[in-house]
């Protein structure tokens, strides 16, 4: 980098013996003057191009093509715009992005090489009690860590390491090929699957501070199904203004809560396969509707001839006035899962979901709510059911304070009414998540 | 075992069909260019002329900074030659996850169908110090609302026409000569502009994001304060009460305001120094009328050179 730096420099400072000569040579003409003007004018044309080309190296070195671009008169821009200064200035020192040898540089370029490092933090306090699901009263709930960066032209690599108290959960780490032939799309590595929408979302991009019912009874809690597999998804062809895509994933077969997993692998061969069909549409410009079928099999622990296999439906209408975009939007959704559990001494069907609707109240203000209604995965016949009632606060985009009202009356005549305070803050660059 | 995993790799593969009916983009078709907002477009239209195609991802009434990153985005991602960027992370939130989701190998950040246009541009704003969110959301990599410099839009234009004469050299010609004749008209419109705003020379305006730094260079304007306290962060009742006083300290009589933001706050400031809101427009498509560059400049040189006029 300093190399280059030094290029940079040299490059602007060539022209100016060149100028002083001429000055001195002649006295003042209109014409000289003019074509000084021009002359320099030039020159902070290629100052700024020059510019350019050093943002663009700090900025994206990982990302430099891996075949230089073809650049007309063949060879590297930068000696070419060396040499070019001195001959007659209304040579244009054509930009030649990402084309320029990298010298040297081994400690700026290698900082410039780190990962987008982001963490995430996720306090939750509570008042009321619950014996069913129980929570501490004051819990720093998770710090998740984000390494994020593009491995080569053809990949790219996430890591979310997600930290409690005490202990720490690979939460996901995957690679994502993103340069396959025919439009496919792959990821390799640990992931939360593909299974209806809250089961992708990181707890910091829930819209409430718990998760649903449904998720903790049917669809294996907090974690919900992330496993180690791959993954695979592709858009598919469909008329106008539908977008279709299709995702198959194969993973290892351990998925939910230690006590109580959804999918457990006895075996090797005991692997684990989700599906998911999501389609979507754009009504007008700012509303939209998305459905998705998703489909889930796997082993449980009672071992390899029992099968657990879920559906479930998710639909979820958005509308974001573009002109207002800032200020007011609404999120109307729902997921509907069956669960079909084989084990002794008869299989057992369950079926949950919840509905929940979120508005925007103005730039930093939401309004939400969530029906939840479940049956047990292991005793079909308990049906649990509640509401909550959620205000979000946003300071800036990087930190968010939430309450919570939640009303849970369980299937053993149990019922809990606790309030939540959640503070979510954000540090460094976490990347964009799917939408 | 073997019937069962066969089952699983059908579930996982059993879409794969699709692929091959999927219609891979012919060489000898017209590029096919997306770019993140419509100044972009239109600067790619202005170049390519009828030998491309393009579109925006972003409309230009909307806030570049928060765009839905929808799936029908992918959709037209998928099909595209060329996508064309403003970069300095104006659109870090959004654009990462549709490039990475598009499934495009020829877009993908550091492929030869990925263009970042500030690389071209003359970039103000590029923080020196150490950068930290306290000063809001700022971009580390300097201002990202570069085009309201018409020379701006000059070199980026020529940008673009290199890199769509490096992607169809049997067109590079025609794009050159119709960035020349671009290159003329703006000059040409540059004229007229630079004129229409010299009386107002050194004016002190005062805008509600920090986007006109570019602009106000150009065409020299003072920008005094913004109605943000910090890029990003709604305005807060103590920094409006202390902006009001510099205003009327300044004898400041204009607040510049994007389409896109609440003019609550901006009308309550304006009552209160006797100055005038003007809603000018980053971005082309901001306003029905506005199609092209040449009216984005048309546009938001009227607008404030009356204002000027008026509160003289």
């Amino acid at each position: 980098m300093k190399n280059l730096i030094t290029w940079v420099v040299v490059a602007m400072l060539l022209p100016i013996p060149v100028v002083a000569q001429q000055s001195t040579q002649s006295p003042q003409s209109p014409q000289d003057s003019s074509a000084m003007e021009q002359r320099i004018k030039d020159l902070e044309e290629r100052i700024i191009a020059l510019e350019g080309q050093v943002r663009m190296l700090k900025a994206t070195p990982a990302a430099a093509p891996a075949q230089p671009s073809p650049v007309p008169g063949g060879a590297t821009a930068q000696p070419q715009v060396a040499t070019a200064v001195p001959a007659q200035a209304q040579v244009p020192a054509e930009a030649a992005p990402g084309a320029l040898p990298v010298y040297g540089g081994a400690s700026a370029s290698a900082k410039a090489l780190n990962p987008d490092i982001s963490v995430i933090g996720d306090f939750i306090g509570k008042a009321g009690g619950n014996s069913v699901q129980p929570t501490p009263s004051l819990e720093m709930h998770e710090s998740e860590i984000g390494l994020q960066a593009i491995i080569d032209p053809y990949a790219r690599g996430d890591f979310f390491i997600s930290f409690g108290e005490s202990g720490v959960n690979l939460e996901e780490g995957y690679i994502t090929f993103t340069a396959l032939p025919a439009g496919i799309v792959a990821k390799v590595g640990k992931m939360r699957s593909a299974f209806g929408k809250v089961n992708m979302m990181h707890n910091h991009v829930l819209p409430w501070v718990d998760r649903p019912l449904v998720t903790n009874n049917l669809a294996g809690g907090e974690d919900g199904i992330d496993d180690a597999g791959v993954s695979i998804s592709r858009i598919i062809p469909a008329p106008k203004g539908l977008f279709l895509e299709a995702t198959g994933q194969v993973f290892r077969g351990d998925s939910g809560e230690d006590d109580s997993p959804l999918f457990h692998a006895s075996r090797n061969s005991d692997v684990s396969a989700v599906a998911h069909l999501r389609s979507y549409a754009d009504i007008t410009e700012s509303t939209n509707i998305d459905i998705g079928l998703s489909y889930a099999r796997g082993h449980n622990e009672l071992g390899t001839d029992f099968l657990t296999q879920l559906y479930g439906i998710d639909a979820t209408l958005r509308w974001k006035p573009l002109r207002r975009s800032i200020y007011h939007s609404f999120v109307g959704r729902g997921e509907f899962i069956w669960s079909q559990r084989q084990q002794v001494p008869t299989e057992q069907r369950a079926f949950g979901f919840y509905t929940s609707a979120d508005y925007q109240l103005g730039r930093r203000w939401f309004l939400g709510g969530r029906y939840d209604l479940s049956d047990r995965s292991r005793f079909a016949n308990l049906t649990d059911k509640g509401g909550s009632v959620v205000l979000t606060y946003w300071p800036s985009e990087f930190s968010q304070i939430r309450g919570q009202y939640r009303h849970f009356s369980y299937a053993d005549n149990l019922s809990a009414n606790e309030l939540f305070m959640q503070v979510i803050f954000s540090l460094g660059a976490h990347g964009a998540h799917p939408f | 075992m073997r019937i069962r995993f066969g089952f699983v790799v059908l579930v996982a593969l059993g879409f794969l069909p699709g692929a091959f009916f999927s219609s891979t983009p012919a060489q000898a078709k017209k590029l096919n260019v997306i770019t993140a907002t419509t100044d972009m477009a239109a600067l790619t239209q202005e170049v390519g002329g009828d030998r491309i195609t393009v579109e925006s991802i972003a409309k230009g009434y909307q806030d570049p900074h928060f765009v839905e990153a929808k799936p029908s985005f992918l959709l037209k991602l998928r099909q595209a030659d060329l996508l064309i960027t403003v970069g300095l992370q104006l659109e870090i939130g959004w654009l990462p996850p549709l490039i990475t989701q598009s499934g495009n190998p020829r877009i993908q950040i550091g492929a030869n169908g990925y263009l970042d246009a500030s690389q071209f541009a003359e970039i103000l704003d590029i923080p020196t110090g150490p950068v930290t969110r306290a000063m809001g959301d700022v971009h580390p990599l300097g201002n990202p609302h570069y085009w309201l410099d018409p020379e701006n839009g000059r070199r980026v234009a020529k940008g673009i026409a290199g890199k769509l004469g490096e992607l169809d050299p049997t067109n590079a010609s025609y794009f050159q000569e119709k960035f020349q004749d671009f290159d003329k008209r703006l000059t040409t419109a540059k004229q007229k502009w630079d004129a229409d705003m010299k009386p107002y020379h050194g004016r002190k305006v005062v805008t509600y994001h920090n986007s006109l730094p570019n602009f106000a260079k150009h065409f020299g304007l003072n920008v005094i304060g913004y109605v943000e306290p910090r890029p990003g962060i709604p305005p807060t009742p103590s920094h409006t009460i202390e902006l009001i006083g510099l205003m009327k300290h300044e004898n400041c009589k204009i607040v510049m305001v994007e389409p896109y933001f609440d003019l609550k706050t901006p009308n309550s400031i304006a009552a209160q120094t006797g100055a005038q809101v003007v809603k000018y427009l980053p971005s082309v498509g901001g306003e029905k009328d506005v199609t092209d560059y040449f009216k984005l400049f048309d546009y938001d040189i009227a607008l404030p050179t009356k204002a000027f006029q008026a509160t003289q």
